[in-house]
């Protein structure tokens, strides 16, 4: 710590850090590489993110948003200075609508789809303006949980900046002018047969549209359907067809898998099935005995994911290196493989070694599985391993694909634009996507777009793509319009809509259905062909119990045993040079569709906590080479083309590869997502779409301010995420208990303790289960009206989400461990912030609540000072946007909406407590278990989070607390918590585990 | 009365005044400044730079009232920055009017006549400076009323356990007694301006706020019981004040915070401050008004020994602060100071360490104390250093306690700058308006301490150099 100890003014001093690290014994954690080596270089940098003086003022952009703050928070002092709320009238309905009574929230079963996979979710409907989304527990890919992405879709509903209106050239028109356009265009086809029409769409997993579209297929015999998604599954598909001669659809049945092998994928967080994945992988780490045998995952990757990070074992690979080391342990498994030189390094020979041995000794009990973005010779050598393993019909399930027609989208996307350079498309109807920003960047799309006569585009903003267009059509939401889709296991849900468009969208159905000159409203299409689907039966039924329930009983597509045709073809030898670019989906605006989203921009990306921006993560050791340190913006170049990015120093990543996440460097996303992050599609090849070696990097001397959320410092040795392994956990129940603590984590007390009658609220979180996925962040921030600050106040440390999720690391700079720990509001039964609040305005319950009373609240933030876990968010400006009348559908009425100068913080999402004790009530019986779901715990996938009344011994929640993991954060200050932690263990491989 | 020019070490014998004053000459003097029709310009500058600062801080508060606290550089975990910084330097600097009036007065320490006067004013605008700031500090200060026992309609009372109801009572207590203790004190001064005004409207003003003093021996008599009084209710005052100033800190849970030493620590921390405010105004006024006939070079030397003394105390609760994180095995503790001393912020604590230790520990030498600009040098180096005192104690304790991933910094904006500089700005301010329009030298006490061309009134017992 001391300042002689610092390293010189050439930037981080690795050797030092290394040393460090070396040093620590035991569960010591660290956040960041500052932090180990507390650079001067590091202060500076803090000076230099947080520069003295107002950061609004500094930043043109920020002080722009500022004035904006301001001036709500002008009318505000305008007013009576203390409510910015306006006087409303309110009338009764003199004829109520079924079912609808006014303060019960209605919920509706519908779909969200997004990367070719729907899931099934609940929405929450207040009087017909849908507030929430949660999962439907009937759904195999949802299981009552959800992931962020889809949590935070509900803010695109409300979206001030989504398009409102038809657009000609840039004019307004409207939705009829543009059908008698569209029709005068195909009959003034130069082509026959509709030889000039061409349909770019995204991956179709609706078997509607998927119809309709044939059908315009089958009125224009000389019309393309193109397919495109620049986070497509193309790899996935050609790694089936190479080892199946077909494209199939892979489920893997994670609980039944005792070793799990994952080769660059992060199956637990993204990609079709997560959410259940993460559930089933969850269900086999509890340890609910210490006798309980765990599964263990090895994750081998390039850059790491939070699967990676859930693993009881990670090796980092170079992305080359990737399929290399598949095509050993394949070899090593007996797969036979046409030629094989590769050198593994010594740990990398130990690993395929102790690979093999365990997988084999699980043979049908064991998965491998491929991460999306691995080539298509790696999921070939996947499919190979699980075959051996006779893994195949038992944690490895095949069916039909769920896409309607899998086509190879990248080359589908080469054929358009070859087709429209040609002068061969006179007719392109983009229905959704925004190829003109995704599409790869030596696929001149936006260039060749200008050779078509007439094109039009679907879209919900008015983006890139739709500027380059003649037609611009505004598209229906997901919750405003109708549709289907398919689940990861084929399971169809209809998509019903929640709300009637608020700009006017239409679906893609409905523009299809105008090509077809056969114009039927959504309810009407979508209805229909499943009426047309059903030859017996009565349909009504059938229909009316696939809206209900959100999913068609028995649609899952059946599986089947596709016969392996596949040859292991012998390893390129591409000797690597240079560097290695990898790409990703960004974690929170996913391919850059979500880049005006707010929540998510402002969600702190899983590993590097980063919000706002995209950075070009790497390897601490590159960085050391190069001098870089994290928010020195570098010359990227690939296969010739060049891009600055700010870098960011991510350990676990391999050495010699960048990763870069997409989405981000939008020029028309709207007025949160434009002209944040860089652009990564710049760099993107069609032959390369997920990166590739050859990556140049270059320092700039510029620099850039990230807004990460993430502390500076070491853990100091404190004991705040308690881990061990399981065989430590057989030997030492009790390891993770307070020193002299027997149980309840009570510190002696000169007063006698609250007493509690009745309900005593209490929580325990499972660090075994959480992924640090986020879904609970988005879930909190959705259901509590919390607001979005912007990236110049996170700079200040002023982001507002009442539960964040902790990530620490343990272990060396290349391969550390990862953990994830979810803080909220403890509901400290000693409650630090209580007594300090000068006006009452926090008190507690009967129930041992720490409640806030808003209206009380006065400012003095002392109560947030005198809280150890930092949960409590202060609104220093007027955060809530209260002048923007599309987001005041979106508030959950039961929430109050905070106002400037007030402290808020989780309230255990007291009104779902009330709610179910007005049920309880009305029922004249007691709250049951389970009955009060916080809004954190239904989205978890991993179900990491249990609620309940503590008095109830039965309840979930007190058996955990009655678990030998559990234990309390900071009990040592005699808090009392009443959120607690179930201690984290891994499953190691001993084999591995030595030296 | 010991009338010797020089001064031997240890032997206080310069004179409280210097001879050759009468009853006359002491008045004329000190009115005279009030009195006359011509300001001198030195005071139109001093002033006009005052008024000036003054309007940073009608900035700032403009600023913070409509747009909000996140003008200001606070954050989470930072939750007070400097606003509370101030208020708690304001109000240490209001500590040395009363400790001069209140304590000196029943110590019978007869040297505090010639600063008593100014020292309560100054009191005075530092606690009305201090005050500003919690008020402003509040993220809804129009609801400040809140935290008054006031007779809601929703029979809500303030949280009477938290400390910063205790403060609002220890402040609102502390600026009463010492309005009414320095305008009890005033009034025969008062009284003596109304004699001596020409003006009919001056006459009129000091008439009015004289309340119809006439001398009389039943009125000495009563104002002598009521001082008194009033000195023996503000005596315990000066420790109560800063003692629940500190248990603002004391009885969080904050390390760096949570600590016992803080009462009896702030108090000399407070007086320390106090009394090296009073030296660093002192000092140049002295001069300016040349006054150093009433205000000898035995009230700095006084001066300086107190703030020596106190410093020393405030040095020795640094010291148990160390020892203390390190006794008491608390890592968080341990922690804290190692920050303290290492971290982001460990240049403030070592500037801070160095202005109020190292520095004063020149005042040893009795040759330093008879230099008037260095001692006025010092004074002014032990007020940054008070500053930064509780500018390391509010901000290093918050920036990093107990959870790593909480962790911030604090940087200061400009309207916490000009919030800062306002507040000295406006007491500035009332200090210039105070000496040019109230005479900043007790007369009448003046006058008790000459020496006697005949035996002194029997009706100021009190006041008088008794046991002398």
């Amino acid at each position: 710590m001391s300042h002689d100890a610092m390293p010189g003014h050439d930037g981080i001093d690795w050797g030092e850090i290394r040393r460090r690290l070396a040093e620590r014994q035991g569960p010591e954690y660290w956040r960041s590489l500052d932090e180990v080596a507390d650079t001067p270089e590091f202060q500076e940098l803090l000076h230099r993110e947080f520069p003295e003086g107002a950061t609004e003022w500094t930043d043109p952009v920020g002080r722009r948003q500022f004035l904006q703050l301001m001036g709500a928070s002008l009318a505000l002092a305008g007013l009576t200075a203390c409510s910015s709320q306006p006087s409303d009238k309110i009338v009764p309905y003199v004829r109520a609508p079924e079912e609808v009574i006014p303060g019960k929230p209605l919920f509706f079963a519908t779909a969200v789809t997004l990367g070719g996979c729907s899931v099934g979710v609940l929405v929450e409907s207040h009087q017909g303006r849908p507030t929430k989304i949660e999962g439907n527990p009937l759904h195999p890919g949802s299981l009552g949980a959800t992931d962020a992405l889809t949590q935070a879709s509900i803010l695109g509903l409300y979206d001030p900046d989504r398009s409102q209106v038809v657009l000609r050239t840039g004019t307004p028109s409207t939705w009829n002018a543009f059908v008698s356009g569209l029709a005068t265009q195909l009959d003034s086809g130069t082509q026959p047969q509709g030889g000039g029409l061409r349909i770019l769409t995204e991956t179709v997993v609706s078997p509607t549209l998927a119809a309709q579209l044939q059908a315009v297929l089958a009125k224009f015999p000389a019309a393309r359907w193109h397919q495109f998604e620049p986070v497509s599954r193309d790899t996935v598909r050609a790694g089936a067809r190479l080892a199946f001669g077909e494209t199939v659809n892979t489920i893997h049945r994670v609980e039944a898998a005792d070793v799990i092998v994952s080769l660059g994928s992060d199956f637990l967080t993204t990609g079709p099935g997560a959410v259940r994945y993460a559930r089933e992988f969850a269900s086999r780490r509890r340890a609910e005995t210490p006798a309980t045998a765990l599964n263990r995952l090895y994750a081998i990757e390039a850059t790491p994911t939070l699967t990676g990070g859930m693993a009881d074992h990670r090796l980092v690979v170079r992305p080359d290196d990737l399929e290399s080391f598949a095509r050993g342990l394949a070899v090593r498994l007996g797969i036979e493989v046409g030629g094989h030189s590769w050198r593994p390094t010594p740990e990398q020979a130990k690993w395929v070694d102790a690979l093999a041995r365990d997988l084999a000794a699980h043979r049908g009990a064991s998965l491998v599985v491929a991460g999306d973005e691995q080539s298509p010779a790696v999921h070939l050598l996947a499919h190979a391993m699980n075959r051996a393993l006779e893994n195949h019909g038992r944690t490895v399930v095949f069916t039909d694909p769920i896409e309607a027609v899998p086509v190879d989208q990248g080359e589908s996307l080469g054929q358009l634009v070859a087709d429209m350079q040609a002068g061969k498309v006179e007719t392109l109807l983009i229905l959704g996507g925004n190829p003109v920003y995704t599409a790869p960047a030596d696929v001149p799309f936006a260039e060749a777009l200008n050779k078509v006569a007439f094109r039009a585009h679907l879209a919900l903003y008015e983006d890139e793509t739709s500027a380059l267009c003649h037609w611009h059509l505004p598209e229906a939401h997901t919750l405003e319009g109708w549709s289907d889709g398919r689940a990861y296991d084929g399971t169809v849900s209809i998509q019903q809509p929640l709300i009637a468009p608020l700009y006017g969208g239409r679906t893609a159905h409905e523009v299809a259905s105008a090509l077809l000159s056969d114009p039927r409203s959504g309810y009407d299409i979508v209805r229909d062909y499943w009426k047309s689907q059903r030859r017996s039966g009565d349909f009504e039924t059938v229909w009316r119990k696939a809206l209900h329930d959100g999913l068609i009983a028995d649609s899952a597509l059946p599986a089947k045993v596709p016969t392996w045709k596949g040859v292991i073809p012998a390893a390129p030898s591409v000797a690597p040079q240079g560097l290695d670019l990898v790409f990703r989906p960004d974690p929170a605006v996913w391919d850059g569709r979500f880049a005006n989203n707010g929540w998510l921009q402002e969600l702190p990306k899983p590993l590097t906590k980063l919000t706002w921006d995209n950075a070009a993560l790497m390897s601490p050791a590159a960085a050391e080479r190069l001098g870089v340190q994290s928010g020195d913006v570098v010359e990227l170049t690939f296969a010739g083309r060049r891009l600055n990015a700010p870098a960011w120093i991510l350990p676990g990543q391999a050495d010699g590869t960048v990763t870069l996440h997409l989405g981000y460097g939008r020029t028309q996303a709207g007025r949160a997502g434009s002209g944040i992050g860089v652009n990564a599609y710049l760099l993107r090849t069609a032959a390369a779409p997920w990166g590739g070696s050859g990556l140049t990097l270059k320092t700039t001397s510029a620099r850039s301010r990230l807004a990460s959320t993430q502390g500076h410092q070491t853990m100091q040795g404190r004991n705040l995420v308690r881990m061990a392994t399981a065989e430590e956990f057989r030997k030492h129940p009790d390891f993770a208990r307070d020193p002299g603590d027997h149980g309840a984590g009570h510190q002696p007390s000169f007063y006698p303790a609250h007493k509690y009658e009745g309900y005593a609220w209490g929580m325990a979180i499972d660090l075994n289960a959480c992924t640090g996925c986020n879904a609970c962040v988005m879930a909190c921030q959705s259901e509590n009206n919390s607001p979005v600050v912007g990236k110049a106040e996170v700079l200040v440390g002023r982001e507002m989400h009442w539960i964040r999720v902790d990530r620490y690391y343990k272990g060396g700079l290349e391969a550390p461990e990862t953990v994830h720990q979810p803080v909220l509001c403890m509901q400290c039964e000693n409650a630090p912030c209580e007594p300090v609040c000068p006006v009452g305005a926090t008190v507690h319950s009967s129930e041992g609540l720490n409640d806030m009373v808003y209206n009380r609240c006065v400012g003095t933030r002392y109560c947030s000072n005198n809280c150890p876990y930092k949960v409590r968010h202060f609104n220093f400006l007027q955060y809530a946007d209260d002048r923007t009348p599309s987001l005041a559908l979106l508030r959950n009425p039961n929430v109050t909406v905070r106002s400037r100068g007030v402290m808020e913080k989780c309230t255990y999402c007291v009104q779902r407590i009330n709610e179910a004790r007005i049920q309880a009530k009305t029922h004249d019986r007691d709250i049951q278990d389970g009955e009060v779901i916080t809004a954190c715990q239904a989205a978890c996938p991993s179900q990491a989070i249990v609620f309940g009344n503590i008095n109830d011994p039965k309840s979930r929640v007190s058996q955990l607390k009655a678990h030998p993991l559990n234990y309390g954060l900071l009990t040592e200050l005699n808090t009392r918590p009443r959120t607690t932690y179930l201690a984290r263990l891994r499953n190691p491989n001993p084999a591995l585990e030595q030296g | 009365m010991a009338t010797h020019p020089e001064t031997g070490p240890g032997m206080p014998s310069t004179p409280i005044v210097t001879p050759g004053y009468t009853y006359a000459s002491v008045t004329d003097k000190i009115s005279v400044i009030v009195l006359s029709g011509t300001t001198p310009l030195s005071w139109f500058a001093g002033f006009l730079i005052a008024f000036g600062l003054l309007q940073a801080l009608l900035l700032g508060i403009g600023w913070t009232v409509v747009f909000g606290l996140g003008t200001w550089g606070i954050n989470i975990p930072v939750g007070w920055g400097f606003a509370i910084v101030n208020f708690v330097w304001w109000i240490g600097i209001g500590h040395a009017g009363t400790l001069i009036s209140a304590i000196l007065l029943l110590l019978r320490q007869q040297w505090r006549t010639s600063i008593n006067r100014f020292a309560e004013a100054m009191t005075l605008f530092a606690v009305s400076c201090a005050g500003l700031f919690p008020l402003l500090h509040m993220g809804r200060p129009w609801f400040g009323y809140w935290m008054f026992p006031y007779p809601s309609t929703m029979a809500i009372w303030p949280q009477t356990r938290s400390p910063l109801v205790w403060d609002v009572f220890a402040v609102s207590t502390y600026a009463t007694v010492s309005l009414l203790f320095w305008y009890v004190g005033l009034i025969p001064d008062l009284a003596t301006l109304r004699d001596r005004a020409k003006a009919r409207a001056l006459k009129i003003g000091y008439g009015m706020l004289a309340l119809g003093w006439r001398g009389s021996a039943q009125h000495w008599h009563r104002y002598e019981t009521a001082y008194l009084l009033l000195a023996g209710l503000a005596t315990p005052l000066v420790l109560s004040v800063h003692t629940v100033v500190s248990f603002d800190f004391a009885t969080s849970l904050v390390p760096g915070w949570h600590t016992t030493i803080f009462p009896p620590y702030f108090v000399a921390g407070a007086i320390y401050s106090g009394f090296a405010m009073v030296l660093t105004l002192t000092i140049p006024i002295r001069w300016l008004y040349r006054l150093d006939d009433f205000i000898t070079m035995r009230h700095l030397r006084n001066m300086a020994n107190v703030m020596l003394a106190t410093g020393l105390m405030v040095a020795y609760g640094y010291l148990m602060e160390i020892f203390f994180a390190w006794y008491s095995g608390n890592p968080f503790e341990m922690f804290m100071m190692l920050n303290r001393m290492t971290g982001p912020y460990g240049p403030f604590y070592w500037a801070l360490i160095c202005c109020n230790i190292l520095v004063p520990q020149l005042l040893w030498s009795e040759r330093v104390k008879a230099n008037v600009p260095l001692l006025f040098l010092i004074a002014l180096v032990v007020n940054v250093g008070m500053w930064l005192e509780r500018f390391v104690i509010v901000i290093t304790s918050l920036h990093r306690d107990f959870l790593p991933s909480a962790w911030g910094m604090y940087y200061p904006t400009w309207v916490d700058w000009a919030i800062f500089v306002g507040s000295i700005g406006l007491f500035l301010t009332m200090l210039f308006l105070f000496i040019r329009v109230l005479p900043m030298i007790s007369i009448f006490e003046m006058r008790t301490i000459l020496p006697s061309p005949k035996p002194r009134p029997a009706a100021a017992p009190g006041a008088g150099p008794a046991g002398d």
